[in-house]
């Protein structure tokens, strides 16, 4: 297809009939795009603010460009049957992500954190490089199930020991830097549920009794797995951080789903979300205000006590019409506190307007897609429910935060994938790039020398 | 298995159409609402985002913007703070317009939609129009005049062109900086406090919005009525007035300051002010007649604008004969404002017809195009032609040999009238010094300028309290100014 993926074709196997082609080139040829998009992006904001291309653009392109690159040479070498979306699209998001970051940064003088998050980017490339050249093959972690669910349980329990930040006990700090382990613990949990519901998918299916017109498993099968769960969201609750639990659901249900196809699960999984939705939002202040928000999200201004920050989000989105301000001529700092991480959406929305943000929603869906593709080609069961999982892990994250701040659900804390502030976020992310990057590669490379699938 | 990834995947499918679709819900189809919100901050933002429009005297601004690079970017400035601030009013970021700044508030601010060339452009090119500007009919060298003589005492000039109803000046004392309301920093709310706390009132636009019993320059619509009314037909044949007059149904005795008013025939009881023959002339006319004339002047109308609105100056319509009496030499409840006293100046001198004030010239794009012409203005015919023929002699009397002799300008042909307004509890406060005219050079076809002084607290010592020796001066100051420009 391209030159180079051309020339090693003819000269690995002039014998073989059918060579897949690996479209290196097309994801170079990507990469290139998405990152001349960001510096594009980072000059526009100069210009619109100060009339000047910004000092550190040179810079800040040249770093983008130079940590895409070298993420680019680990997959060229180590994956080079991958799938050629994912990987522009992460860089594409996450220079999205720094221009955006760097754009408020110029509204808050006192606290810059673009130059952190650029940091805790290249940090997310260097683990994604690690991951492809050392994970060989992605079956290797299926053998370290066990060890996951462990770590990921240690990593959701370790914020209770330190203070709470802003009525979410979900941060820890270590040497100025603040970690959310919850955030790792996200991709270890789908690697636990995607390994166990491989291994006993058919028990779950088709043992055990029928009540009503449920099958229930056998408690032995099921016992764990619900457990975990229990387990992993009675933490969350304790520590008040519910978009993540609201994630782990989605998480299970959806795995459980697809390894069993039990429409029963879905119904249950359903249920026990809005009774437990329903009991939470009674019972916690805090949610049953995000829900209030939600209901009458100008409710706080006919209160008399001016816009609350959902409210100052709905007005950015609006100010940003189809089109948009532009980027740096938008006043998306309004929302005041979250402005870069959670409310990062709405800075989009105004300043690139109905359009960019399409633009965004559909480079999720994209990444979403090729996770989902990834995983119809496999065959292996575990490969099939991680890329699932993965995939998921990203459209529920998005479409929780995302809805929460343009008012579809009750907003809920949390990252927005790549665009928003936060270092534990960002490196998550590109574990998850970097593992749908390897699932991708076994896929495709099991068909070469066949037909294609 | 492949089935139900293919249904998870619908899914996220129907996840991602969701946020679309709310996505364009709220950023087209509640967007309207939301940007129109008074909570939403954006609005105060586009509204200071670029420089205001400025305020144009004799083709010069007065105002100017300033960038503080702040969120709310441009403050206003003002080259001639407190002369001008009767008339511009001030633009502030905390505390609102007022006045001219008010009025015309969305040709400044460049949110009115007649300053965008195209419909719609805007909306696509997110472009923000610059500012339109103000320019009024001020006369600088008459309101710098007008400033000049009150000198910082407490009191205001009102100055009309009497034939077109241009405002050429608008002047009120002591006056402030309006500058110094324009931003929202802390010292900008000091300011706000100190200009209300102080007890000279600075911020009161004595010109337009502060009525003053108007003394003895009432006495012009008192004498106009009279003439009109045919109570007095000979100007020069004496009255039958006694001295001092008994105000009718009272034992109260109402006396003159000086002598010889007994009987005095109109011109003369008009040169020295008698308030015996006025207060008779009033109760002859009545009061259907009074007050018909005095509404004719513009007295009792609360719908003046210019474009501002202006205190309504009242007279009493509901009195017995006594406080008609009264009422008839500018006392009890009649009180008047400056600029409405300068109406009946300039009605007199353009031949009885009254034009109806007005300060803006014409409202012009930041490129200077126009966008309203100055229209022609309602006029009222308010005298008969003689009447107005005749107060025009009998003022031009005062100024000669009259209370009004200090006004008199060489080369022109000047009418006024004096008064002193007593006031307070048993008229304790320090008088009013009125003084109202008009001049027509002689060269001018017509009448230039009529004016209207009053200075509220011109000396401790009463005796010297009269509008011919505090207030005249000025007015003839403000005069000059025109007659020369």
């Amino acid at each position: 297809m391209t030159p180079a993926g051309t020339a090693v074709a003819e000269a690995d196997a002039p014998a073989r009939a059918v060579r897949l082609p690996r479209r290196r080139g097309i994801e170079l040829s990507l990469i290139v795009l998405a990152v001349l998009l960001c510096v594009y992006g980072y000059c526009d904001v100069g210009l619109a603010r100060n009339g000047t291309v910004p000092p550190g653009a040179a810079g800040y392109g040249a770093g983008l460009g130079v940590l895409a690159l070298v993420a680019h040479w680990a997959v060229r070498l180590r994956a080079p049957y991958a799938d050629p979306l994912l990987l522009p699209i992460g860089v594409l998001l996450n220079g999205l992500g720094l221009v955006l970051i760097y754009r408020l940064d110029l509204e808050t003088p006192g606290d810059r954190a673009a130059p952190t998050q650029l940091v805790w980017s290249t940090l997310g490339v260097a683990l994604f490089i690690v991951v492809v050249l050392m994970l060989r093959d992605h079956r290797w972690l299926q053998r370290y199930s066990y060890v996951c669910v462990a770590a990921a349980l240690v990593l959701l329990a370790l914020p209770i020991l330190f203070p709470a930040v802003n009525g979410a006990r979900i941060w820890i700090r270590i040497a100025g830097f603040s970690i959310q382990p919850g955030e790792f613990a996200k991709v270890l949990l789908a690697v636990f549920f995607a390994a166990y519901l491989a291994a006993n998918r058919s028990a779950l299916a088709y043992t055990g009794r029928r009540v009503w017109f449920v099958q229930l498993p056998t408690g032995r099968v099921l016992g764990p797995i619900l457990a975990i769960w229990l387990l992993s969201v009675g933490v969350l609750v304790l520590e008040r951080d519910l978009g993540t639990s609201l994630l782990f659901f989605g998480l299970f249900v959806v795995l459980l789903y697809v390894a069993t196809g039990r429409t029963g699960w879905i119904a249950v999984g359903l249920l026990l979300a809005s009774l437990g939705a329903v009991a939470v939002g009674w019972l916690e202040p805090h949610v049953h205000g995000r829900v209030e928000d939600w209901l009458h999200p100008l409710g706080t201004i006919e209160a008399g006590l001016g816009p609350n920050q959902l409210a100052q989000s709905l007005f950015a989105f609006a100010a940003g019409g189809v089109l948009g301000t532009g980027l740096g001529l938008g006043h998306s700092v309004l929302i005041g506190f979250a402005a870069k991480s959670d409310f990062i959406l709405a800075t989009a929305g105004e300043e690139l307007g109905l359009a960019g943000l399409c633009a965004v929603f559909l480079l999720y869906g994209l990444l979403v897609e090729r996770g989902y593709r990834a995983g119809l080609a496999l065959r292996d069961p575990f490969g099939r429910l991680l890329a699932v999982g993965l995939a998921s892990i990203v459209a529920l994250q998005v479409f929780v935060i995302a809805g929460g701040v343009t008012g579809l659900i009750p907003l809920t804390g949390m990252a927005m994938p790549f665009l928003a502030q936060g270092g534990s976020s960002v490196v998550t992310n590109w574990a998850i790039v970097a593992l749908l990057i390897r699932i991708s590669d076994r896929a495709r490379r099991q068909y070469d020398g066949e037909s294609a699938p | 298995m492949t089935r139900h990834i293919r249904h998870a995947a619908v899914f996220c499918a129907l996840l991602l159409v969701a946020l679309l679709v709310n996505a364009a819900r709220i950023q087209i189809v509640l967007a309207g609402p939301y940007d129109r919100d008074p909570a939403n901050r954006r609005v105060t933002i586009a509204r200071y985002d670029r420089p205001r429009g400025d305020i144009l005297v004799d083709g010069r601004s007065v105002t100017g913007s300033r960038d503080s690079r702040e969120q709310l970017r441009y403050e206003r400035t003002y080259t001639d703070g407190p002369l001008y601030a009767p008339v511009t009013g001030f633009a502030s970021q905390l505390y609102g317009t007022t006045l001219l700044e008010h009025t015309h508030d969305a040709i400044l601010s460049g949110a009115d939609p007649v300053l965008t060339p195209l419909p719609l452009w805007n909306d696509l090119t997110r472009a923000h129009t610059p500012g339109g500007h103000v320019v009024t009919t001020l006369n600088r060298a008459a309101q710098e005049a007008a400033y000049a003589g009150l000198d910082g005492r407490k009191g205001a000039v009102a100055a009309l062109d009497p034939v077109t109803g241009k405002v050429l000046a608008l002047v009120s004392s002591p006056s402030y900086d309006p500058g110094v309301l324009s931003g929202n920093s802390a010292a900008t709310e000091r300011s706000w406090a100190r200009l209300n706390a102080d007890p000279d009132k600075p911020m009161l636009n004595r010109a337009v919005r502060q009525t003053y019993p108007p003394g003895s320059t009432f006495k012009v619509v008192t004498a106009a009525a009279a003439l009109d009314a045919g109570v007095v037909r000979d100007v020069d044949r004496p009255t039958d007035s006694p001295d001092p007059y008994r105000l009718p149904g009272t034992r109260t005795l109402l006396a003159n300051e000086g002598d010889g008013c007994e009987d005095a025939p109109l011109r003369d009881a008009f040169e020295w002010s008698c308030n015996t023959v006025f207060a008779k002339l009033g109760v002859d006319v009545g009061v259907a007649g009074m007050a018909a004339t005095a509404r004719a002047f513009g007295f009792n109308d609360p719908a003046l604008r210019v474009p501002f609105s202006v205190a309504p100056s009242t007279f009493d319509t509901t009195v017995d004969r006594a406080q008609l009496a009264l009422s008839s030499i500018g006392q009890y409840n009649t009180r008047a404002t400056p600029l409405q006293m300068a109406m009946v100046a300039a009605a007199v001198a353009n031949d009885g017809e009254l034009r109806q004030p007005y300060l803006v010239e014409r409202t012009t794009t930041d490129g200077g195009s126009a966008l309203t012409a100055p229209g022609p203005r309602p006029v009222r015919q308010v005298l008969r032609r003689t009447t107005a023929q005749t107060m025009k002699e009998l003022m031009e009397g005062v100024v000669t040999e009259g209370t009004g002799t200090n006004a008199a300008i060489p080369g022109a042909t000047v009418g006024g009238k004096t008064g002193t307004a007593q006031h307070g509890v048993g008229n304790s406060g320090t008088p009013y010094a009125w003084f109202v005219s008009w001049a027509q050079g002689d060269r001018d076809p017509e009448p230039r300028v009529a004016v209207a002084v009053v200075v509220e607290d011109a000396s401790a010592d009463r005796g010297e309290i009269t509008g011919g020796g505090v207030a005249a001066p000025i007015a003839r100051a403000v005069m000059e100014a025109v007659l020369g420009s």
